[in-house]
This record gives C-alpha cells, sequence and structure tokens, in this order.
C-alpha cells in the first residue's frame, strides 16, 4: 500500500489566511471572551490553538488561555488496533468548569475525535459551552458532530487522506490531499 | 544355551585388556573369552567394532518400589536401567515402607526376580525407618541380600549414630552409604546458594552443607576403621575430605552422578528438572569433580535415577521434589562430556562404571572365563537425541529432553540373555 | 513505539529503553490522578484478575484501582479465602481463574518463579506483583518514576539501599533496574542479609557494613522493611536492628542533604525507620504511593490494552 500526493489544498500562505479569520470569527462569536479558552487536541490542534491565541492576543489584546488534551484514552478503536499508541499528557492549567471552550484540531472526519475528546474535557469538569473549530472538514461523518469554525470544507472519497502539515510538526507549511494506491 | 558375542572390541579393565575379542557365553556365565571363536549351535550377536564392556553397575538408584509405584516400579526402572546399559543397579530404602527389615529387602528381590531386566541389589536402611534412633535390621537385611546400609534421602544423623552403624556395618562386611547434608545448613534450600539463587530469588543451601557432614563421617570412619562411601558427591570440598581419607589409608570411597559432572547452578531457572538434592553446583565443583574422576579419587559414576510422576514435578519450584532421571543418559554424558573432549580415557570411564563401584560392594567385575555373563555393548560415536517422552521409566523428571548426545549403549547382556537391544 | 510486552515478569530482562518507555508512559497517568473525575473507559470490556496468593494490601489495592481507573473489570483472589488453603495446586487455581476469561492476571505469590510457571502455560499476559524473593518489578518502576521525578534524572545518582537486601525482592528489582542506568549502588544491612554474591551482579555495586559509611553522598536512600516473618532463619533482636540499621535523623545526615528517603511500605516505625526521618521533608513514601498508581495503569494499559499482539493492524482514522 502506497501512498500518492494528489493535490494541493492549501498552501502556507492561505492557512495563515484562514487561520487569522478563524481567530477574528472566534472572538465575534463569543461575546466578550472573557471566559474563552482553546483546547488543542494532539498532535496538530496543538500548534493551531497556540497560533489562533496568538493572533487574538495580536488584534484584540485579550489572553485566551490554551489547554493541551491528548485523546488516547478516550479513543473508541483501541480494542481494534495492533500495539498500544503511546500516551501523551494532557496539559490543561485552568478550571474547566463554567468556560467557553473551543475544541481546536486539524481534520474533522467520522467525529470520533471530538467525540473522545469531550469524553475527556468532562473528566476535568463541567464547561459552560463546547464548541468545535477545525481548518478542515472533510465530510464522511460517522457521530452527530458538527464544527462552529471551519477553515474549509473539502468533499473527499474514503481512500483519500488529507494531510495537514505544520512547521512545528512537520517541517513543512500545506495542506495536502493524498491517495492509498494498491 | 550359547550365546557368541563377535566382532567387539573387549575394553576390561581388570585386566587392561583392550582388543578385538569374541566372548561365548554359556547360560548365566562366560564360557571363553578369545580371538574368532566359534560355536556350533550358538546364537550369534555381531555386534560390529562396538566396544564389550563387562556389564555396568550403578551404586545409587530409586526404583519406588514398594509404595510410590506411581512414579516407577522395579520392572519400569529396570527396563529403563538396562535401555542405559545397567546390568545391576543398587536400590536405595527411601520406599514407602522404608526397606528396614529383611521382609521388605525380600519383597523387593522377589519382585525383581519376577519383573526385573537387571540383577537388583538392594541397599538397607541404616536406621529404623531412617529415623536416625534406632539401628536397622541389618543383618537379616544382608541375609536376605542387602549389599549395602544408607539413609538415603537424609544424612545418617548423627556422630553417634554413625559410628555404631560403621562399627556393627564392618563387622557384617558392609559399606555404609552417606547422603552428606547438614540438615540445619540445608533447611528450605531448593539449589545451590551462589549468585544464581541470589538472581532467581530461590533460597540457596551453602556447598558446606554437604562438606560438613563429609567431614563428621571422615572423622568417624577414622574412628573406626570402617568402610565409608559417600554417595552423590557434588563439591570440591569433599573430595578433599576424601582425597585427604585415601591418602591416610581410609576405607572411603565416593560417586558423582552425571549431572554433577555436566550441569552447574547456572543452568537453573524455574525448571523443576533442574532441582534435585544435592544441588547442581559451581563450575569450579564441577571442575573439581571432573578432575577427581580422572585421577582416581572419585571412584564411581552412579545415576541416583530419582523418578518423580510428572504432576508432582509440575509444581512451583519451591513445591517440586527434588531428583531427576538418570539411567538412559548416563554412559552417553559420560562419553560426551569426559571421553570425547580428551578429559578423560575410555578405559577409565569404563572402569567408573563397572570394575570401580564392584570394588566398592566388595565383588569382582571381569570378563573373563567363569565370570557372570553380564556386558555393556556400546558405541562412542552413535549419535542420538534423548527424547523424554520415550523413556522407559514411568517418569519425565530430566532436564536432558531434547539433548544431541554422541555415544549409547548398544545392548545389555544380563545373565547371559540380551536384556536390551537398540 | 514499543513492541508490546507479553508479560512483565522481572525487570531483570527489561532493556534501558523499555524502562525509560514505562516510566514516560507513566507520566500521563500522574496527571490524569488529579482529574476530578477518575474513570476512564480505555479497558472497558477487560477484565484482569487479581491474583494474590499472599496477604498484601497496598499492592493489591492499587493494583485493583489501576484497573478500576482504566475501566476494567476485576476478578479478586485472595490467598486466606481461596482454595489453596484446601490443598488445590497453583497450577489448577490458575486454570479456574482462566476458565472465566480474563484479559490478564496481576499475582502475587511466596515462591519465585510462580509469575513464570503460570505465563508458560496460559495464554493472557502475566503481570508479576511479586513472586517470593526474586522481584517485585512495578515496585521498581514506581521508585525509578520518584527518583527521576525528583531528582531529574536516575544515571550518575548514588543510591543506597538499606536492610534484608538477601530475603527482598524490592532490592533485587531495584538493582536490575538501577544498574541499567549507571547509578553507583550501595547496599547496607547485617552482613548475614547482605550476600557477596550481590556484588557480581552488576559493576557499580558494593557492599557496606556500616551505616555511615553506607550513606556517605547518598542522593537516594531506600529502607526496606525488616521481615519478622522469616522462617528457617535465627531471628535478629529488634534493639540490634535498630542499633546497628535503623535510619535516624543523625545517620541520614551522612547523605547529602537534599538526599531523598523512600521506603515500599509498609513501614515498621521504630525499627528501621525513625518516625522523625518517615515523616520528614527527605521523605517521598507517599509520593511512592501515588507513582505506583500511575505506573501500574501504564502497565495495564499497555500489556491488557487492544487485540491479541498478532492482530493485524487495520487502516487508520
Amino acid at each position: 500500500m502506497r501512498v500518492v500526493e494528489k493535490r494541493q489544498l492549501l498552501s502556507a500562505e492561505e492557512i495563515s489566511r484562514t487561520l487569522n479569520r478563524l481567530a477574528h470569527e472566534i472572538v465575534e462569536k463569543s461575546g466578550g471572551a472573557h471566559d474563552l479558552a482553546l483546547i488543542g487536541v494532539r498532535r496538530r490542534g496543538v500548534p493551531l490553538s497556540q497560533r489562533l491565541a496568538a493572533a487574538i492576543k495580536g488584534f484584540a489584546k485579550i489572553d485566551v488561555p490554551v489547554g493541551t488534551l491528548d485523546i488516547t484514552l478516550y479513543r473508541d478503536d483501541l480494542s481494534t488496533v495492533g500495539s498500544q499508541p503511546v500516551v501523551q499528557s494532557t496539559d490543561i492549567d485552568f478550571v474547566v468548569d463554567d468556560r467557553d471552550l473551543v475544541i481546536v484540531d486539524d481534520v474533522l472526519y467520522t467525529g470520533r475525535t471530538v467525540r473522545a475528546a469531550m469524553n475527556g474535557l468532562f473528566d476535568l469538569g463541567r464547561p459552560k459551552r463546547v464548541r468545535l473549530l477545525v481548518l478542515i472538514d472533510r465530510g464522511h461523518r460517522e457521530l452527530p458532530i458538527e464544527a462552529t469554525f471551519i477553515g474549509k470544507t473539502i468533499q473527499t472519497s474514503d481512500t483519500e487522506i488529507i494531510e495537514v502539515r505544520l512547521k512545528e510538526v512537520d517541517n513543512e507549511e500545506r495542506v495536502v490531499l493524498v491517495d492509498r494506491v494498491p | 544355551m550359547l550365546l557368541l558375542i563377535k566382532k567387539g572390541r573387549v575394553l576390561d579393565p581388570a585386566s587392561k585388556t583392550d582388543a578385538s575379542l569374541d566372548v561365548l557365553i554359556e547360560g548365566e556365565r562366560i564360557l571363553r573369552v578369545g580371538a574368532d571363536l566359534t560355536a556350533s549351535g550358538a546364537e550369534v550377536l555381531d555386534v560390529g567394532g562396538l566396544i564389550i564392556a563387562p556389564g555396568f553397575i550403578d551404586l545409587h538408584c530409586h526404583l519406588r518400589e514398594p509404595g510410590q509405584e506411581l512414579s516407577e516400579t522395579i520392572e519400569t526402572g529396570t527396563r529403563a536401567a538396562a535401555r542405559g546399559g545397567f546390568t545391576a543397579v543398587c536400590c536405595m530404602p527411601n520406599t514407602q515402607p522404608v526397606n528396614d527389615n529383611a521382609s521388605v529387602t525380600r519383597s523387593i528381590v522377589e519382585r525383581a526376580a519376577a519383573s526385573a531386566s537387571t540383577r537388583v541389589w538392594p541397599i538397607g536402611a541404616a536406621s529404623m525407618g531412617s529415623k536416625g534412633e534406632a539401628l536397622a535390621e541389618i543383618s537379616a537385611m544382608k541375609a536376605a541380600g542387602a549389599v549395602a546400609v544408607s539413609d538415603d534421602g537424609k544424612p545418617i544423623a548423627t556422630a553417634r549414630l554413625m559410628r555404631q552403624v560403621m562399627e556393627y556395618c564392618d563387622s557384617l562386611g558392609l559399606p555404609v552409604i552417606d547422603h552428606c547434608e547438614d540438615p540445619s545448613l540445608f533447611v528450605g534450600g531448593v539449589m545451590r546458594e551462589g549468585p544464581q539463587s541470589f538472581r532467581l530469588g530461590l533460597q540457596g543451601i551453602p556447598a558446606q552443607s554437604e562438606s560438613i557432614c563429609v567431614g563428621r563421617d571422615v572423622e568417624t570412619a577414622l574412628l573406626t576403621g570402617a568402610r565409608l562411601h559417600i554417595a552423590h558427591m557434588s563439591t570440591r570440598r569433599s573430595l578433599e575430605y576424601v582425597r585427604w581419607a585415601k591418602q591416610h589409608g581410609l576405607r572411603v570411597t565416593c560417586e558423582v552422578t552425571p549431572h554433577h559432572f555436566t550441569l552447574t547452578d547456572e543452568d537453573v531457572r524455574y525448571d523443576t528438572n533442574y532441582k534435585m538434592n544435592p544441588p547442581l553446583a559451581s563450575g569450579d565443583d564441577r571442575d573439581a569433580l571432573i578432575e577427581g574422576l580422572v585421577d582416581g579419587s572419585v571412584d564411581a559414576i552412579a545415576t541416583d535415577h530419582a523418578p518423580h510422576h510428572p504432576a508432582s514435578k509440575d509444581v512451583e519450584f519451591d513445591r517440586a521434589p527434588f531428583g531427576i532421571t538418570g539411567f538412559e543418559t548416563a554412559l552417553s554424558l559420560g562419553l560426551s562430556e569426559l571421553v570425547h573432549t580428551g578429559k578423560m580415557a575410555l578405559m577409565r570411564l569404563v572402569e567408573l562404571f563397572t570394575t570401580s563401584p564392584a570394588r566398592v560392594l566388595g565383588i569382582e567385575r571381569r570378563i573373563a572365563a567363569g565370570q557372570p555373563a553380564d556386558l555393556t555393548v556400546f558405541s562412542t560415536s552413535y549419535e542420538w537425541t534423548f527424547q523424554a517422552a520415550e523413556s522407559a521409566s514411568k517418569s519425565r523428571n530430566t532436564p536432558f529432553d531434547g539433548r544431541l548426545l554422541r555415544g549409547a549403549p548398544m545392548a545389555t547382556i544380563v545373565r547371559g540373555r540380551v536384556a536390551f537391544r537398540r | 513505539m514499543l513492541q508490546r510486552l507479553p508479560h512483565l515478569l522481572g525487570i531483570e530482562s527489561l532493556s534501558r529503553e523499555q524502562i525509560e518507555f514505562f516510566l514516560d508512559q507513566a507520566k500521563p497517568f500522574q496527571e490524569f490522578q488529579r482529574h476530578p473525575l477518575k474513570k476512564l473507559a480505555t479497558l472497558r470490556g477487560k477484565t484482569v484478575a487479581i491474583a494474590f496468593f499472599e496477604a498484601s494490601t497496598r499492592t493489591r489495592i492499587s493494583f485493583t484501582t489501576a484497573a478500576s481507573r482504566l475501566g476494567a473489570d476485576t476478578m479478586a483472589l485472595q490467598a486466606e479465602a481461596s482454595s489453596l488453603k484446601k490443598g488445590e495446586s497453583l497450577m489448577d487455581t490458575v486454570r479456574t481463574l482462566e476458565a472465566m476469561k480474563p484479559d490478564a492476571i496481576v499475582m502475587r505469590h511466596a515462591s519465585s518463579g510462580a509469575p513464570h510457571f503460570v505465563a508458560e502455560r496460559l495464554e493472557i499476559p502475566v503481570l508479576n506483583a511479586g513472586d517470593g524473593t526474586h522481584e517485585h518489578p512495578t515496585q521498581a518502576l514506581l521508585d525509578a518514576l520518584t527518583i527521576r521525578d525528583r531528582k531529574g534524572r536516575l544515571e550518575g545518582l548514588n543510591i543506597t539501599i538499606l536492610g534484608d537486601i538477601l530475603h527482598s525482592r524490592v532490592a533485587r528489582s531495584n538493582i536490575h533496574l538501577l544498574s541499567k542506568f549507571s547509578v553507583q549502588i550501595t547496599l547496607c544491612g547485617p552482613s548475614m542479609w547482605v550476600p557477596r554474591e550481590v556484588e557480581g551482579l552488576a559493576p557499580k555495586i558494593r557492599r557496606a557494613l556500616c551505616m555511615e559509611e553506607a550513606l556517605e553522598g547518598a542522593d537516594v536512600v531506600m529502607t526496606l522493611r525488616v521481615q519478622t516473618e522469616r522462617i528457617h532463619e535465627p531471628a535478629l533482636a529488634p534493639d540490634e536492628y535498630i542499633g546497628g540499621y535503623q535510619l535516624t535523623p543523625q545517620r541520614l545526615r551522612c547523605a547529602k542533604p537534599d538526599a531523598l528517603v523512600m521506603h515500599p511500605g509498609p513501614m515498621i516505625r521504630g525499627l528501621e525507620i525513625d518516625d522523625a526521618v518517615a515523616d520528614g521533608p527527605q521523605s517521598c513514601v507517599l509520593e511512592q504511593v501515588t507513582n505506583g498508581l500511575a505506573v501500574r495503569m501504564a502497565l495495564l494499559y499497555h500489556l491488557v490494552g487492544g487485540p491479541p499482539a498478532d492482530a493485524p493492524h487495520p487502516a487508520k482514522d
């Protein structure tokens, strides 16, 4: 099974503009933002949430706390994967109760990651509100989950994979569509 | 009944013969030994260059009958012994009931007459029930066929008792065989004390448990002048006591088992097939034992064949009984570990299985006209893999399952009849 | 990414990388203990048999809690209540448990090698919670985690272990683990309980027969429990032990001022350790307990979770 790049979906510049637009949307739709917090889902949700917080600080002068969530222990597919995935730390140093949270992830697909993220968050307390921000929504939902803030919506087939590459993790900055070829 | 064994290489330690000779047997005795013999009407056994040695004697084994027939019987044990090339075995008295009186001795002799593949020479207990208090009925047992006394499984309990047993047995012409162990150092132990016992977290038995008792027995032999034989000797220090005793004219002899010259405590993990008493010793002890086997300080190789039915050994190491089987691998291990490695001459190995153990019992073992027709025919080169599942013993407790061996017994002749043929 | 271990029977056979992996994996579970809701569904549907053939409270509760917080069910066997008293063999007891189809067995047993015996005969993972005087791998891991958290590293530290080394599975597991990290290990106790063999186990191990010498320059002091239940051995009077080997504040001053004091528990206060030291600022005993839970959760997660090790790896999300 090989992986073959089909086309580029977002360039570095387009990613930057999209994040900037999303940061503005968050502030606009959060009425005050004083109990707002961003939760980056490991791995790539983390740098995205950090960049969003930095952008918000830049134009709105608001300090939005950022937390990191590892969803490995909350996955529903652990009994079907090969060896156990490595668990990373969850790092949320603010209280979750009564917070207006935005979960940040790179791609929204079946919705199972977000379901696991919500389980993880509710273990920590009772947020006032939880919304979802994704860079790419690729459809094919298997659970009733929707994002409030979407960077770009892309139609995909089942064999295709969307790869978000961020400089903090992948040493390059682009979003590509790849296909699995037998 | 005439049996003519042709084309063999006769190795007879008593006469130092090593030559291609034929052996003619009539009934239960050797009729003639010579080159190119013929005999009309004789059954001919062509052994094509194999070694013909006097019939092997095992000074130490456990046949478990009476009372423990689940693990072995005289019939199955001696069948395994014959497969190992043994023509006579001395069985220890720790049966149920203990062989401490003439009627148990007689019952063993009778069972052997009816079912055994080899000669069976019982060793009687030294004390009643081997409890270490009163003397057993030694002279009655001798009359019934006992060839020595021992409380094997345990040491003879005290120096005082040992002295009495020695004095009494000396007057009867019987050797005293001691399983040397100091109970206070031994208690709770399951393997040799050393780096391996520490690593495995298993309680260790120091070497001195054996040598302290050997020292006691040698001093008692000095006191009484009696015949003492140290059973399954396993340490350098014990051997040093025996050497001292021999140098000072004492009638002290000793035996070593094949597992003690083959394995060491480093081979122990949690497999109960490596659990026996005395336990596998250090590499240095093994080297000392081999030196002793070569230079004559050690008088015999004895198996201490100790069968235990599989379920009893299939437990945690702490709880498993001590003991392994040994008849069928003894000669092969002697050849592989001692002769093929160049440490020992073949004639010396044969001596350790034949004339030397015979001397401990005060008898002769030789290939000559008029002698009993007990012969062991073996190959020094036959390559085979020992499979415990195919053993003639009822038990499977051996560390040598699956071991590749070079050299094996090929035929065993007891009282002029072929008891085993490969 | 670690190849799944089939069992955890001891530290001796683990590599340094494997040990570091488990210490790293314990970290998210340390963080987890601070959640208000300490219940995951990660091992939901799995059953862990907790088979303790030897009395224990803290380790048993720690493993049971670890399994339960991961969402697994537990099946408990305690020696007092079991048919072992009625003469049932270890194998039969274990096969009876196996017939109820647990996904793993955590076992503690008085015979060294008992978990190996069981692991050879069952198809499911076996975790050793202490076998005879052989090993107590999770204790060594939680001790190492505690030290690493407090000191930042294991390499190059001077660690002194005090007490009855000969009969201690905690000592053996710690010696195996620490020697893989180039720790200078000093062992001290009554000399009949600190055998010479121990110096041959690994390079930087030494015996010291006097407390002050043993503690000098120590970064970590581990005190072992004096095992009063000893058969076949002449006993040592408590006052003899206290006089020679109790960890007192004065003796502790021979160690570095920021030396950690550790104890696997349960402590016999006034015997191997003075109250002031046990409750003092250098004592880490409570941290050890919390870390024990994290370590055991990490191990259960890795050994019990998922399908059998040879299942095919499906395409990812």
